[in-house]
């Protein structure tokens, strides 16, 4: 297969405590735009994406992820990854055109570690802040941190083994990275594309957490920046500025007001279908995690909603 | 030091920090650099900084339903980051990091 049937990710859906809350951090910090609204449901962002919307905020009384969307070639692509889902096992639920707004139909299934996941070939086009024809090369009106894109998200659960199964041999993704105890896999980033991940695990006790919704900026001074508005507006902070060993990202993680993690990141490695995988022994997660200070830290390890 | 301040007392540790009614009981302890109460997200969406009020009066905010059960809230629970002091209060640590990433020697 010289292209793959899986473009990228595409949407996200998190659970917020208080939809207002949420919506001056994810638009007025994160810098993303409001683009629609419906019964409980803020749709946005960020100014580099051309489809509709990439976040979705509901409001419910827990935190945490509701599913997790990958934007797929065409309808042709959806049905060939629908039939291969079933045969793997997967109880398959249609969600009809239009339930998310300017969305086509979704197919929807749960994965081995608890996941609620989404593929979809169509999502209406809203076009980016700069334009197809001769564009500038950046936006000065952009709010906060001035996220470029949603980028990838970080899941916990239990059935690593069956998940990456799922990711590699039903929707075509490749394994870039992993971390492993001996010859037992405790994490494992995914990509469909070129980047060092489109997607990422561990292995958790819980089915179907979050650790972190991820966005991309630019440049390391983007990300010490957003660390600077982060001070400046009181945001709940994790950990960074700070760099990844695996995946060489330059990252910092914070909180949103209901407790969701963000992480805000630059740079990182090419993925290319030849590469070899990349191997993180346990002993040396400090240094795979946090290459700069080489300690791991209890909260980033065990804090997810 | 704030007049309307109140005295936080940590039953498990023994120690006592003094919160202004602006700051969660959380926060208030953060911001002194004290410790006892474990901290996780700060907005009420993990959990890990869940208490037991076993005097005083608090005022709360939105706590993820999936961390802090109505029994538990009945029973004077909470997430140290969504309540503020309007009193003197005593305190019962109960939440606590989990070890969530699942090592070799502990897989089931």
């Amino acid at each position: 297969m010289s292209q793959k049937d899986v473009l990228r990710p595409g949407h996200v859906c998190i659970r917020v405590l208080d939809l207002e809350e949420a919506l001056v951090h994810y638009r007025d910090r994160l810098g993303l735009i409001e683009t629609e609204r419906d019964e409980g449901r803020v749709y946005l962002k960020a100014w580099d994406e051309y489809d509709w919307f990439s976040i979705v905020l509901r409001e419910a009384d827990s935190a945490g992820l509701d599913f997790m969307g990958f934007k797929v070639r065409d309808k042709e692509a959806l049905d060939r990854l629908t039939k291969g889902l079933e045969e793997f096992g997967c109880d398959i639920e249609r969600i009809p055109d239009n339930e998310l707004k300017h969305c086509g139909e979704r197919v929807r299934f749960t994965i081995p570690t608890g996941h609620s996941i989404e593929l979809y070939a169509d999502k209406e086009y809203y076009g980016n802040s700069t334009g197809t024809r001769n564009p500038e090369a950046f936006i000065e009106d952009i709010k906060g941190m001035g996220a470029h894109r949603f980028d990838h998200c970080l899941l916990y659960g239990d059935d690593l083994d069956g998940t990456v199964k799922l990711f590699r041999e039903v929707l075509g993704f490749d394994l870039t990275e992993q971390v492993v105890d001996g010859d037992f896999q405790i994490g494992a980033f995914l990509t469909c594309s070129n980047k060092a991940h489109d997607v990422a695990f561990i292995r958790n006790p819980e089915k179907g957490k979050l650790h972190h919704v991820s966005f991309m900026l630019e440049t390391w001074d983007e990300v010490l920046r957003a660390g600077d508005l982060m001070s400046k507006h009181d945001i709940s902070l994790d950990i960074g500025p700070t760099r990844h060993g695996i995946t060489r990202g330059k990252t910092i993680y914070f909180f949103d007001p209901s407790g969701n993690r963000n992480e805000v990141f630059a740079g990182g490695t090419t993925w290319y279908p030849d590469h070899p995988v990349i191997t993180w022994d346990a002993a040396q997660l400090g240094k795979a995690i946090f290459y700069h200070d080489r300690q791991l830290n209890e909260r980033f390890l065990e804090v997810t909603t | 030091m704030n007049n309307n301040n109140h005295d936080i007392f940590i039953t498990d540790t023994g120690e006592t920090y003094s919160a202004s009614p602006e700051d969660t009981l959380l926060k208030g302890m953060e911001r002194l650099g004290r410790k006892g109460i474990p901290v996780g997200c700060r907005g009420g969406g993990c959990g890990v900084c869940k208490v037991r009020i076993l005097s005083g009066q608090v005022r709360k905010g939105r706590m993820s339903r999936d961390k802090l059960s109505e029994e538990e809230e009945a029973a004077g629970c909470v997430l140290a980051c969504r309540v503020w002091a309007e009193s003197d209060v005593t305190l019962a640590v109960i939440g606590q990091m989990g070890k969530a990433v699942r090592r070799k020697n502990v897989a089931s």
